[in-house]
């Protein structure tokens, strides 16, 4: 990390994007109704963020407070795609491209709500005890002892940062944007840090012995 | 057989291979996600490398990721 990623050959863009690009580049009256469009379009994908975390986070929510949260992240999206209108590279469609401003307003804002207030648990909650059990008492037992491997790693092998960063964010379920706020951080920074840590403790289990997954889903 | 204890282990060890970093992901984000609904995943994959595990091992990326694609499909756009 980071992996370089392929230069892009030059790409036409679609008419729609072309269109967007003109309108925002003009001046008066076309530029003001083409961002008084382009907040719209924010708005739209700001409440569809919204709506899908409510939904997942179950309930508890005051309504208009939310849409204060949807109309904020429009507005701040909005600040965000203009301030950064030369970098769009024609790589997707406008839409998608400012969508995804909106989207990472709404969701790091989401994440954040529940969590006003309340302390962050940056040391291990107990490790969870866990019923489940594979169908082969030897795979089980294989897959209790690694988890037990990894937490004398953890305990062994990382620096009292990432070991806080990786229990708050994979043990004990805390949003990585949350984490990043009260550290004074930022998401990419609080990954890297996650990131070594794995290394470390991957290098470490291998070097006991222990066989490891090729590829895994993370929690951060 | 997926277990908690899969889950636990892949939150704590997270992807083997190279992967992109949060900033990367975010650039390439709208690209990734408009090969995959106008062409397909492994299409994506294939364009964006170190995508896929960046998605596996960032859990807000993921997110993120499955926003954006359901708000294109959404939208048609």
């Amino acid at each position: 990390m980071p992996v370089p990623v392929p230069s892009r050959p030059a790409r036409t863009l679609d008419p729609e994007s072309t269109g967007w690009l003109e309108s925002l580049h003009a001046d008066g009256p076309v530029r003001e109704a083409a961002i008084a469009e382009l907040h719209a379009l924010l708005l739209r994908a700001a409440r569809f963020e919204v709506a899908r975390r409510r939904r997942s986070m179950g309930g508890g929510w005051d309504g208009d407070d939310l849409d204060d949260l949807a109309l904020q992240s429009a507005d701040d999206a909005l600040v965000a795609v203009l301030a950064k209108l030369e970098q769009f590279r024609g790589q997707s469609r406008f839409t998608t491209w400012a969508f995804k401003f909106a989207l990472l307003e709404a969701s790091v804002k989401m994440r954040r709500r529940p969590w006003q207030g309340r302390e962050l648990p940056l040391e291990p909650q107990g490790w969870p005890t866990i019923a489940d059990r594979l169908a082969s008492p030897a795979a089980d037992a294989e897959q209790a002892e690694l988890l037990s491997a990894v937490r004398r790693a953890i305990d062994d092998e990382l620096t009292p940062h990432q070991r806080e960063v990786l229990v708050a964010v994979a043990l004990n379920d805390v949003p990585i944007d949350v984490l990043a706020e009260r550290l004074g951080s930022t998401r990419g920074a609080l990954y890297k840090t996650i990131h070594d840590a794995r290394g470390k403790l991957r290098r470490r289990l291998e070097a006991d012995g222990h066989t490891l997954a090729p590829a895994t889903r993370g929690g951060s | 057989m997926s277990t908690d204890r899969d889950l636990l282990l892949r939150r704590l060890l997270g992807p083997a291979g190279p992967e992109l970093t949060c900033e990367q992901c975010f650039d390439e984000l709208d690209r990734y996600v408009d090969l995959e609904v106008r062409h397909d995943a492994a299409h994506a994959d294939r364009a964006v490398p170190g995508m896929r595990a960046h998605l596996e091992g960032c859990q807000a990326c993921h997110e993120d990721h499955e926003s954006l694609r359901a708000l294109v499909r959404d939208t048609g756009a």
